[in-house]
């Protein structure tokens, strides 16, 4: 089965900015892509093309087997959109918001009705639904917008930055009702600039940077790739560090480093676990106590610093307003 | 998280898109119910559309009645002489309200929402000015109304009455499509609420709509007569007085008003269209 997204070689220039210089991607139906990157990357430039909003200056971008330049009446009915801030009107109520898209998209006035309240029930705003948006809170506000995406039971879903600006348990909750949405079997490629986010919900990573794809894979992937995992051991015996430090020279690439208040040595074993076995096997043969040991992964946040050479939340400069 | 399943995509309800014409009178009466019901709610906007034409006739009549009506033709009383112009001063100024509107729901994101839903093209500029022209007529009843309580009469009857209320109408709604590419070219509301206000003043006061027009000098009276403001308004008291002043008709009155309401829309809608599209 092809994939449900592909994007090839896309270009778009925006004045002196070159939001995306040659982006190419897919998504296979049914899994959630993490296209992730700094502020002003050209994540949400790819968004906005794959979902019919501008037009890319060269490149192919193709949804549901229908090129979104050529036919975006047919990619329209296929995709939802949540965009970075909540695009409902805020003068009419929850209930509104959603079944002006149900009518919208065709629904007789009963069903629209009907649908408006299963999604209120279902994103817990059903006692809200009566309230107008404006009197919302930030996290009801993107629950709202993210059921008006919801509508028109999309096959694909775009979900634009979905929790930036977003309090700790609005997150989460967000994330539930992303994870459910994939479980029913929607595509969803999410933008994000939150490393902990695309490490939760992604299946695949694209890491973009100035609007080129620098790195793919899953998060293992990325992680195993750049730079490799840290053994650190914790002994029972302060006495033993020396000892133990002496043992474990031939393991590691770099030195080892020794934490005497925590009896605690860091070694380099770059990606290979099997090393790291025998490290502490040889460590327990020769009668020394260890009492704890593990393997320390980079963070995603590792990655992206040694991928793009910068922290992920940079304040790169904004994309220009559409 | 209780087990409700989200009704996505497994159990689709079947329904079907209106197509062609018919989808674009479909989009468009929601999204003009949409408008409606947010003007509805927007105290502001319904006491600026409502107070301040009450405002100029109140004013322009009992401040400004004494000097210029001096100057009128006798038998014409200044209410007379006011009431058609302030109805299309203030539906050539209510026109604003459709850039700045159209400026909010770009800027908070609202036009993407409508440009990724399968809905026709133009139904979002439609719908919105669908509400707009409902609005206008609003604001055309009330100036009636308060007109009637200074003393403005429809002295043609009521029928040649209605025509001049819909004469304004049809215009100010014709400035509502120039006004729709001003909200679609500005970067924000701001910049919305300048552009699609500003430029109406010498629009409006260069006409006949407050004076007239032979008290102004030469050369500004050659650009006065040619407004379109002042056609609208001179074919207004026309049909408020039941006749044509002399020297002209009704052919010769109304003619140019349908051209200019016609060639408005001709040019400016499908412009708008254009950069809804883009934007």
């Amino acid at each position: 089965m092809p994939p449900i997204i592909e994007v090839e070689d896309l270009h778009k220039r925006f004045g002196e900015t070159q939001a995306l210089d040659g982006v190419t991607l897919a998504v296979d139906e049914g899994t959630v892509l993490g296209l992730l990157g700094p502020n002003g990357a050209g994540k949400t430039t790819a968004v906005r093309v794959l979902a019919t909003l501008i037009l890319a200056d060269s490149g192919r971008a193709v949804v549901d087997g229908h090129d979104v330049h050529q036919r975006p009446d047919l990619v329209r009915p296929v995709i939802g959109l949540t965009g970075q801030y909540a695009a409902v009107d805020e003068k009419l109520t929850g209930a509104e918001n959603l079944h002006m898209v149900g009518r919208l998209l065709g629904m007789p006035r009963r069903v629209a009705e009907r649908r408006a309240d299963e999604l209120l029930e279902r994103f817990s705003l059903s006692d809200a639904g009566d309230r107008q948006v404006g009197t919302y809170s930030g996290g009801m506000r993107r629950r709202v917008d993210l059921a008006v995406s919801l509508v028109g039971r999309p096959r694909v879903l775009f979900l634009d930055e979905p929790t930036t600006g977003l309090d700790p348990a609005s997150r989460l909750e967000l994330w539930g009702i992303t994870r459910e949405l994939v479980g029913d079997g929607t595509t969803v490629l999410l933008t994000t600039q939150y490393l902990d986010e695309a490490d939760e919900l992604a299946d695949r990573i694209v890491v973009i940077d100035h609007g080129r794809v620098i790195e793919e894979g899953t998060a293992d992937e990325l992680k195993d790739r750049t730079g490799g995992r840290t053994l650190q051991v914790t002994l029972g015996d302060a006495d033993q560090l020396d000892d133990a430090s002496r043992r474990l020279d031939g393991f590691g690439d770099d030195a080892i480093s020794v934490d005497r208040d925590k009896v605690t040595l860091r070694v380099a074993v770059g990606t290979d676990t099997e090393l790291a076995a025998r490290a502490v096997a040889e460590l327990a043969s020769a009668g020394i106590v260890v009492e704890d040991f593990h393997l320390d992964r980079p963070s995603l946040d590792d990655v992206f610093l040694a991928l793009t050479g910068h922290a992920p939340t940079g304040a790169a400069p904004e994309e220009p307003a559409p | 998280m209780t087990d409700l399943r989200l009704p996505t995509h497994a159990s689709p309800d079947s329904y079907q898109r209106p197509t062609g014409l018919r989808a674009v009178v479909h989009d468009g009466r929601i999204v003009a119910w949409r408008n409606l019901v947010q003007l509805t709610r927007t105290p502001g906007l319904i006491i600026f559309t409502l107070i301040q034409p009450v405002m100029f006739v109140v004013l322009f009549n009992y401040v400004f009645g004494g000097a210029i009506g001096a100057a009128l033709p006798p038998g014409i009383s200044y209410a007379q002489f006011l009431i058609p112009g302030v109805m299309v001063q203030a539906l050539v100024f209510g026109s604003s309200t459709t850039s700045v509107g159209l400026a909010d729901d770009l800027q908070k994101g609202i036009v993407d929402r409508f440009r990724s839903l399968p809905i026709a093209r133009s139904a979002v500029l439609a719908g919105r000015i669908t509400a707009d022209t409902v609005r206008l007529a609003v604001v055309a009843f009330v100036i009636v109304t308060v007109g009637m309580l200074v003393g403005f009469r429809f002295e043609g009857g009521l029928l040649l009455g209605i025509v001049m209320v819909f004469v304004a109408v049809a215009f100010g709604s014709a400035m509502c499509w120039v006004q729709a590419n001003i909200g679609l070219l500005v970067p924000n509301v701001e910049t919305a609420q300048t552009a699609g206000f500003v430029w109406l003043f010498p629009v409006v006061f260069i006409s006949s709509v407050f004076t007239p027009v032979q008290t102004m000098p030469t050369w500004l009276q050659v650009v006065a007569r040619n407004n379109p403001v002042t056609l609208v308004a001179n074919l207004q008291r026309a049909l408020s007085l039941g006749e044509p002043p002399a020297g002209s008709t009704w052919a010769s009155m109304a003619t140019p008003v349908a051209l200019w309401i016609v060639g408005l829309v001709a040019v400016f809608a499908p412009l708008a269209v254009r950069s809804y599209r883009k934007v």
